[in-house]
């Protein structure tokens, strides 16, 4: 057995753990606070919700340059905490501002949906801090089952309601695959412990034992699922359309970062001895990820649906990177996570805009003419499809430009790459279908009212602004990505 | 005393069930409760390893997946009962509004 070390608790753990001590305590009072009345159309919800994000961001920066191990080894504080800490801070106040007006006009339950946001941050904070399988399935579940909700939000509206079923059976369905993963690897390797189960690897190779080769499988099956790798992603476009749009926003960043954070935490950290070995297979989903996203988005006339598809890609062009492997890769992943993440939320804070009262105008003929209505809001759409598409000055360009540039340094993933490449140039055409869309289609029907809310476009004004800003000064978030990865390795 | 591996098999036969079972049923209530036992079948996984391994690890493991099961079952019936209000079904092959 091991002696259970003497449990010092230093002021600095306090403010490691502040975000998820201050997340816990915004959910809990943002529902106690339902007891107090208060107006019809208040903001209470989304004030208290800023605040926690603004607190937990300030929390985990203050100490970022410390390296902990809290509970044990469960819970540790490195600088991959501190980027994903502070990228999920970013995604939830960013998703919090575009909700602000959408959940007023949708007639959904302020309180809950704050409450629900901040836990699932909450859980994805702790999937990306977790050093072991225990609170990495805490983590993820904590995180799904907050979503699950958030999906199914608009209870009389029967799309929401089919997302939520189809989001939460398949989601359910995962985690069972990741969980008898676990118990496999625990069974082979005799720890939970990510670093104790990579120092076990490392001494005994075990590539060839059935169970652990076995565990392996269904734990990346789990965080397939998750992160809508082909083929786990026949969820994705249903739950993305089905969804409110401010929660579809929201989880195609966050959730993705997410998932992608605690599968690097495996890949490389308990795995990593034997990562060599998958790093075919991984070349190969990412190869089928990429096309089946791309090729299908091609067809698509809802813009959810379409944004949906394009997620899917995006996960392929990071799974080439997780492929590469190595603190390289890793860092091309971490980074292409984080502007995925401006681009995307930015692209649906636009979204969310479009429609007046309940209504959901997100289909492509909807934007005709757009462009010319409202030239703001048209020309930010179309900065944010350019980005997806990878085309400079945008940080997407950057983003696809460091993971290739890393995979192609190892021969064998070279086929992976010229794929990417060539699916990037598909994807070109879709996105540019919404600029095509917006500026040179007549516009027909009824058009569509735009709900100006100042909390969305103050969304919309920073996530373009982070978008250009990492386009043109990619180095600066390329030096914090490389340093989150160095205490993986 | 069992020995470990009988336990195992077991264990792998509950979770081929379940998937399977998720796989073929078309009731949302049959398919739910087929993921409780793939979830049931990695818990006794764990137990046979802890014992096996004379650590409490995944005896304590088995406690946090049983608490995530039961509140996996406060959200996922909410959300059937809600759409069972709406379609009067629970089969998903009749809630088929998204596709494309």
């Amino acid at each position: 057995m091991n002696i259970v070390p003497q449990p010092t608790f230093l002021a600095l753990d306090w403010w490691a753990l502040g975000p998820v001590i201050a997340l816990t305590v915004g959910a809990i009072l943002l529902l106690l606070l339902e007891f107090l009345p208060q107006r019809a159309n208040g903001n209470r919800g989304g004030i208290v919700s800023l605040l926690t994000f603004l607190f937990s961001g300030y929390a985990v920066w203050r100490v970022a340059g410390e390296k902990r191990e809290l509970f044990g080894g469960m819970f540790v504080h490195d600088p991959m905490t501190v980027f994903f800490t502070m990228l999920f801070c970013s995604v939830g106040l960013l998703a919090t501002l575009m909700s602000w007006d959408y959940v007023k006009r949708t007639k959904i339950n302020q309180a809950e949906y704050y409450a629900l946001l901040l836990s699932s941050v909450l859980g994805m904070i702790v999937m990306a801090a977790s050093n072991d399988l225990i609170t990495v399935f805490l983590g993820l579940e904590l995180m799904s089952l907050a979503l699950y909700v958030m999906v199914g939000f608009r209870r009389s509206r029967l799309e929401s309601n089919e997302a939520a079923l189809k989001y939460f059976l398949l989601g359910a369905f995962a985690s069972g695959f990741l969980l008898y993963g676990i118990a496999l690897l625990y069974g082979a390797t005799g720890t939970t412990n990510l670093a104790m189960i990579g120092a076990f690897l490392a001494d005994t190779p075990l590539s060839t034992n059935p169970m652990l080769l076995m565990g392996s499988l269904l734990v990346f099956v789990g965080f397939g699922f998750k992160v809508a790798a082909a083929p786990f992603h026949m969820w994705t476009p249903d739950v993305y359309e089905g969804a409110p749009t401010s929660v579809t926003g929201f989880m195609s960043a966050g959730a993705k970062a997410a998932g992608f954070a605690a599968l690097l935490r495996v890949a490389l950290r308990a795995l990593g001895p034997v990562m060599a070995d998958w790093t075919q297979m991984l070349a190969v989903i990412a190869f089928l990820t990429m096309t089946v996203g791309n090729v299908t988005a091609l067809l698509q006339g809802n813009l959810k649906r379409m944004l949906a598809y394009s997620s899917i890609a995006h996960a392929g062009y990071i799974l080439v990177a997780v492929a590469a492997g190595g603190p390289e890769g890793a860092s091309a992943a971490v980074f292409y996570l984080a502007t995925y993440s401006f681009m995307n939320i930015g692209a649906f804070a636009v979204l969310t805009m479009l429609g007046k009262g309940r209504e959901e105008r997100v289909l492509m003929s909807d934007l005709q003419g757009l462009g010319f209505r409202e030239p703001l809001l048209g020309l930010a759409l179309t900065a944010f499809m350019l980005s997806l598409a990878g085309i400079p000055p945008m940080a997407g360009f950057m983003g696809k430009l460091y993971i290739f540039g890393e995979a192609v340094k190892h021969p064998q993933l070279l086929w992976v790459v010229i794929a990417g490449v060539l699916n990037s140039v598909v994807s070109v055409y879709y996105y540019l279908r919404v600029t095509v869309a917006l500026y040179m289609k007549e516009p027909e029907g009824e058009p569509v009212g735009i709900s100006w809310g100042a909390p969305a476009v103050v969304a919309i004004v920073l996530t373009l602004a982070a978008t250009l800003y990492f386009g043109l000064q990619a180095q600066g978030l390329w030096i914090q990505a490389q340093n989150s990865v160095m205490g993986l390795l | 005393m069992i020995p470990t591996e009988w336990v195992l098999a077991l264990s792998a036969v509950l979770f081929t069930i379940g998937v399977v079972g998720v796989l073929v049923r078309r009731n949302a209530l049959v398919i739910f409760m087929s993921i409780e036992l793939m979830l049931n079948a990695a818990n006794l996984a764990f137990v046979a390893f802890a014992r096996q391994q004379q650590s409490l690890d995944g005896q304590i493991f088995v406690f946090f997946v049983m608490t995530v099961a039961a509140a996996e079952v406060a959200v996922g019936l909410a959300i059937i009962v809600n759409l069972f209000r709406l379609r009067e079904t629970v089969f998903v092959d009749e809630i088929n509004l998204l596709k494309g």
